[in-house]
């Protein structure tokens, strides 16, 4: 499957890149959905001997070529929310020497990646690749309540109901693009909603 | 001169206002009839007698109404204050930096006592009186950053510097241009301003950090910034701009004189003693057209300057619907005569308005 290419942006968006082996004591890939494809590319035994792969599928059917990759160790977490507590410890047992692969959507990928910063690893050190949807996760500004995988702009705050346009600034401790009100100097002008990227 | 604090709100009746010494000491922000993006950076080291320059962090007649105004936003919205956990120590660092200059600069207002760790800190125009033992949090009612911050008129980014990047990992920031410190809280010097247009691509981030970097004990530097705000808001953030958003839908050709008022930020920067950070503390000086136009070098230079900035930044800074009108009213007081350099009002020596 052929990745999307971002339009390029400002500087607080996220730019991904393509994962790569890299020497290290343990690996931890931390992927969703389509984010499987990357790994499998990335497959190499001896690298899957030091691996533990944390899948959450989102309805895709990876799960089982995953796992015959042989990875030492192995989960499928049936969302992030529920694979969180197994990231952390994971990120607190690590010792130098440790690779993080994260792998598939931006929110997945944002949201890991704020947990291995927190573990002390530089956000510049942790790998990234996008695959798969390119809907984002967004923290509405007013009432600060994060809306997953939004696809279209502008778009209803799943919590506050206010209409937000999708702005690209980004931040890496929310794990979130900023939302904010379409309409606030015109009230109920709002826009038709069409894809971000279209 | 003995300062006297006006009782006045920033919000509902909006009954904010300035006096006559107010108007003449406003920080107008253009020195030349145009207007782009520059470092525009100068050593803080005083200024002109009872101008805004004069003193480290100035205090004029709006101090106590906006300590009441910080406070009341605080109270709504505590996260408007936050400060990540290194940053302690530079709170204490900004703590004794305002604490010393304000008690040198207006020992009429404050004062500091100090023995060995024991600090005694008084605070005439807000009634405070405390004892505290410096660098234990324990013996003051909020973290220090906070605590000094909620007496202090502007709001305080507190800038860790590490990487040859500053990064924004504290702050109280209560009067900003729309922008949200719980949004932007981590972010490195390039990231925060990343939705700033032009400004990148002109090189002015790179070289305004490189000249951060290197400000040094004791040489703070300031410069000025500037945006528009429909009623005397201080208020202007992103966390409640679905309401204060439709007011720049309220004006008229009849109250635009009185309700649009030019927003001026007083920006400085201090190297801070023991935690090298940054702080940036960025004060809000508010002037209704009305009261600009009274002179008459800002009235004709503030028409050319709106009438002629690129649509971009008219558009970045959120009065692009009401330029039109801007203009109509402005252009009253622009009769074409030249201007002199600089950014002072020459009252005595620009000729008046020919009409």
């Amino acid at each position: 499957m052929s990745k999307f290419q971002f339009p390029p942006s400002i500087i607080s968006r996220p730019v991904y890149g393509t994962l790569e082996a890299r020497a290290g004591k343990q690996h931890l890939m931390i992927a969703d959905a389509e984010g499987a494809e990357a790994l499998l590319d990335l497959a190499a035994p001896e690298l899957m001997a030091r691996s533990h792969i944390i899948f959450i599928s989102r309805g895709t059917d990876y799960a089982e070529r995953l796992k015959a990759l042989s990875p030492q160790q192995f989960y499928e977490g049936p969302t992030y929310a529920a694979s969180v507590s197994r990231i952390r410890r994971v990120l607190q047992d690590a010792h130098m020497g440790l690779q993080v692969y994260l792998a598939g959507t931006e929110g997945l990928m944002g949201q890991a990646q704020n947990e291995a910063m927190q573990a002390g690893i530089p956000h510049t050190a942790i790998q990234t690749e996008h695959r798969g949807s390119t809907a984002r996760r967004m923290q509405c500004v007013h009432c600060k309540g994060i809306t997953e995988d939004v696809a279209i702009d502008p778009f209803q705050c799943a919590h506050c109901g206010l209409n937000l346009f999708v702005r690209d600034h980004y931040s890496r401790r929310l794990a979130a693009y900023q939302g904010v009100c379409i309409d606030a100097e015109d009230p109920g002008n709002v826009p038709a909603a069409k894809g971000i990227y279209e | 001169m003995t300062l006297q604090f006006n009782d006045e709100t920033f919000r509902e009746d909006y009954s904010f206002h300035n006096s006559q010494r107010a108007i003449n000491r406003f920080p107008f922000p253009f020195d030349k009839d145009s207007y782009m993006y520059a470092v525009n950076m100068e050593q803080h080291r005083g200024g002109p007698a009872d101008s805004v320059y004069e003193k480290r962090f100035d205090v004029d007649e709006h101090y106590v109404s906006e300590m009441r105004d910080r406070a009341l936003v605080l109270a709504d919205d505590p996260l408007r204050c936050q400060s990540l956990p290194h940053m302690t120590l530079a709170g204490w660092d900004l703590l004794e930096l305002i604490m010393v200059s304000k008690s040198e600069d207006y020992p009429d207002l404050f004062q500091l006592h100090r023995n060995g760790d024991q600090w005694h800190w008084i605070n005439k125009p807000l009634g405070i009186d405390d004892t505290f033992t410096f660098m234990d949090e324990t013996t003051l009612p909020y973290g220090p950053m906070e605590y000094i911050t909620r007496q202090a008129q502007g709001d305080f980014c507190v800038l860790d510097q590490r990487d040859d990047n500053l990064w924004m990992d504290a702050g109280t920031v209560t009067t900003q241009a729309d922008w949200s410190l719980d949004f932007d809280i981590g972010m490195n010097f390039f990231e925060w301003h990343a939705p700033v247009p032009l400004a990148h691509e002109k090189g002015i981030f790179v070289r305004a950090l490189k000249f951060l970097l290197n400000i040094q004990q004791g040489a703070p530097a300031r410069r000025l910034n500037w945006t528009m705000t429909v009623n005397p808001l201080l208020d202007t953030s992103p966390e409640n701009y679905h309401k204060w958003g439709v007011q720049k839908g309220t004006i008229t050709p009849e109250n635009i004189g009185a309700k649009q008022h030019l927003r001026v930020e007083l920006q400085t920067f201090y190297r801070l003693p023991r935690s090298n950070a940054l702080v940036f503390p960025i004060r809000c000086y508010l002037c209704a057209f009305q009261d600009i136009v009274t002179m008459p070098k800002w009235g004709r230079r503030l028409h050319r300057v709106i009438r002629d900035l690129p649509e971009e930044l008219a558009t970045y800074k959120g009065f692009i619907d009401n330029r039109p009108m801007m203009l109509d009213y402005l252009s009253k007081f622009d009769d074409g005569l030249p201007t002199s350099n600089g950014i002072w009002p020459e009252k005595d020596s620009e000729p008046p308005l020919q009409v």
